[in-house]
């Protein structure tokens, strides 16, 4: 997966500068976010956490270019993104971010290869030849090479998501944004995703994640926790699980029950 | 190549709902299909009227009995007895321009010819008729002056007649007996056929076949046959046609005053050219077509209105698929042009299978009913670009209702 050309060597592929946001309701703002810095670099692999209403969701939206901050700078891969239109958000979010939802977002009655071709359709500057290609490509990236003309309703949850993270990387993005990609999935297919994830961010691939569940956090290299719109804790890190181990171990574990005499 | 995208988009779209986009396009099918039939229906009449009213002869005019002016346009029986011989002889003498002059009379019989009958209609006219009518002899010969001095039992016929009698056979020679009807107690006369005319052939799907008949010396018809003195009608052939409005001035003073009508009341006969008898005939028919045109227009409006029901319904239904679009990088206006595709789509497809089933509803009239039909190229280009244009119109409220949708609310949109 080649990294687009905007991020050199020492510029992140985000980076916030004092960035607020205030939804403006009537009688009632409400300061979702208020001055958060952030710089992210390229390879990184970060969990956004917080408990509901610390802003991380806004943040999410933020980061995603689905919002417009209210004050404040956003450098998406080199690129000043608060001055943009509705049109040139869609352009940024079709070539440098990967979107991975929690409820998966696939379309319905639609093949994975179909919906993983979806984000070249709307690809604006870079037509694709080989649509059909490199999204066969992608889903073999994330073991779903037999599943091509699957559609959602065929598929369980994780294999959903493993589609979607298909079509998250297809375009070659800077970033790959997942919003509680594992909120839907049972513990072990959650280890499963995140195992993905590791397996992408080893190859080079700059994730933010947002959670709230703190095991799921492990799996990432760095956590930044916000609370009333406000980064509280940025640290990297220790103690770091590695998916593959895990399911090892959930593996014995089972063995071991199923061997407990009844 | 993103135009090209977009339909793509839209018709994999459609297809994944197959039952709901047939349901849809129902009323822009039948309305499209309503359309094309009355048009067909429409230029299939005009057409033959004209055909009718060119094989009725060269600059003919016609004189009926009674003032049909009031009444609108109908052109029947010479119900009343207003015209006689006299008329015909002081149209002879007094009257500029006129090259022919046949009186009329008629009837409809039963005749007889070996083992065969038939039903047809009985003319009676002067030999000036068939030139004034514009027949031509298969056969034989027409009657002549000589035969109308003499009230002869002769007669020529018609090609339908001819071949309903005599199935192929010579008709010439032959005797044919016209039955006398009801009122004259039975019975039957015979007439020797010398002529046979040939098929005008223009009455396909026609009001009536004007091969169907039997030409016979008025004297004979009024003096053997009907036992009257008063004329259905009287046919006229005038020199040229610049002279027709002058010849019918003529003919109204002269008649006015043969039949002592004075100043302000109305006249008691019609006088119609060949022109104003297509124009009658044929308003007549554009105001039923512009009615059913009308029908046919709204039903391809409601068509139109439950396009933009379903596609209205399909936006909210739909809040998140889109909200996935834009998030994965559409552009409001990629969104605009999926789902206005989508009900061009559906009005273009509704439109071609209502084309059909114009085609086919008219097909079938002319078959079944022998109403003549007609469908062309024009009616077909018009009712589909009028589909297309129902489509943009009730697709573009929803589209652009899709369109304005912001992304992180229709993402979230349960």
């Amino acid at each position: 997966m080649s990294q687009s050309t905007n991020s050199t060597a020492g510029e992140p592929v985000i980076r916030l500068k004092d960035v607020h946001k205030t939804y403006f309701t009537g009688e009632l703002d409400v300061k979702a976010v208020q001055g958060v810095t952030i710089d992210i670099h390229k390879g990184e692999f970060v969990a956004l956490m917080g408990a509901s209403g610390s802003g991380k969701s806004t943040m999410m939206n933020i980061l995603g270019c689905l919002d417009r901050v209210t004050k404040g700078d956003y450098l998406l891969d080199g690129i000043d993104v608060s001055e943009l239109d509705r049109d040139e958000l869609a352009d940024i979010r079709n070539e440098k971010i990967g979107f991975v939802f929690q409820g998966f977002n696939l379309l319905a009655r639609t093949s994975a290869l179909e919906n993983v071709e979806l984000p070249m359709l709307y690809s604006r500057h870079k037509t694709y030849d080989d649509r059909e290609e490199k999204a066969t490509k992608a889903l073999e990236l994330v073991g779903l090479g037999n599943r091509l003309d699957h559609t959602p309703n065929r598929l369980s949850g994780g294999q959903q998501q493993r589609v979607a993270i298909a079509r998250a990387l297809v375009n070659d993005p800077a970033l790959i944004l997942a919003d509680e990609p594992t909120g839907n999935l049972d513990s072990k297919t959650s280890i499963e995703i995140m195992g993905v994830f590791q397996k992408l961010n080893e190859q080079g691939i700059t994730i933010v994640m947002v959670t709230h569940e703190l095991d799921i956090a492990q799996y990432t290299k760095r956590n930044i926790v916000m609370r009333d719109g406000r980064v509280v804790t940025d640290k990297l890190v220790t103690n770091r699980l590695m998916a593959e181990e895990e399911l090892q171990k959930l593996k014995v574990a089972s063995e071991a029950i199923q061997m407990i005499p009844s | 190549m993103r135009f090209f995208a977009a339909f793509r988009i839209a018709f994999r779209a459609l297809l994944r709902n197959k039952m709901r986009a047939v349901l849809t396009m129902l009323g822009v099918i039948f309305g499209v299909g309503a359309d094309i039939t009355t048009v067909s229906l429409g230029d299939g009449a005009r057409v033959m009227v004209q055909q009718q009213i060119a094989t009725m002869g060269e600059n003919v005019m016609l004189i009926f009995a009674g003032d049909f002016r009031r009444g609108g346009v109908s052109f029947g029986s010479g119900s009343s007895s207003a015209l006689t011989m006299e008329d015909v002889e002081a149209i002879r003498r007094e009257v500029q321009g006129v090259r022919n002059v046949s009186p009329e009379v008629s009837t409809s019989r039963q005749i007889i010819a070996g083992g065969m009958n038939t039903s047809t209609s009985i003319t009676g006219a002067s030999p000036e008729y068939f030139a004034i009518r514009s027949w031509t002899l298969k056969d034989g010969a027409f009657f002549t002056d000589q035969d109308v001095t003499t009230a002869a039992k002769v007669a020529v016929i018609g090609a339908t007649a001819s071949k309903n009698l005599f199935e192929g056979g010579d008709a010439v020679g032959q005797v044919v007996r016209v039955s006398m009807g009801g009122s004259s107690g039975g019975g039957s006369i015979p007439f020797t056929i010398i002529g046979e005319l040939n098929a005008k052939g223009a009455s396909a799907g026609s009001f009536r076949d004007y091969d169907d008949c039997l030409i016979i010396p008025y004297t004979t018809a009024m003096k053997r046959l009907l036992n009257t003195t008063s004329l259905r009608g009287i046919n006229l052939q005038t020199e040229t046609m610049e002279v027709m409005p002058m010849v019918g001035t003529q003919l109204t003073n002269l008649l006015r005053q043969t039949h002592r009508i004075s100043g302000g009341r109305p006249d008691d006969f019609t006088i119609r050219s060949q022109d104003e008898l297509a124009t009658a005939m044929s308003s007549t028919q554009e105001t039923m077509q512009y009615l059913l045109g009308g029908v046919a227009i709204v039903s391809l409006l409601v068509g139109g209105i439950g396009i933009m029901n379903i596609m209205l319904v399909s936006v909210t239904e739909r809040t998140r698929e889109i909200g996935i679009r834009m998030a994965l990088g559409a552009r409001p206006r990629d969104v605009l042009l999926q789902f206005l595709i989508e009900a061009v789509t559906l009005s273009c497809t509704g439109g071609v299978l209502g084309i059909g089933l114009g085609m086919l509803a008219s097909k079938i009239l002319t078959q079944v009913k022998n109403w003549p039909t007609l469908t062309s190229p024009e009616a077909i280009m018009y009712s589909f670009a009028f589909s297309v244009i129902v489509g943009i119109f009730f697709g573009f409220y929803p589209a652009r209702k899709a369109a304005q949708l912001d992304p992180i609310d229709a993402l979230r949109y349960e």
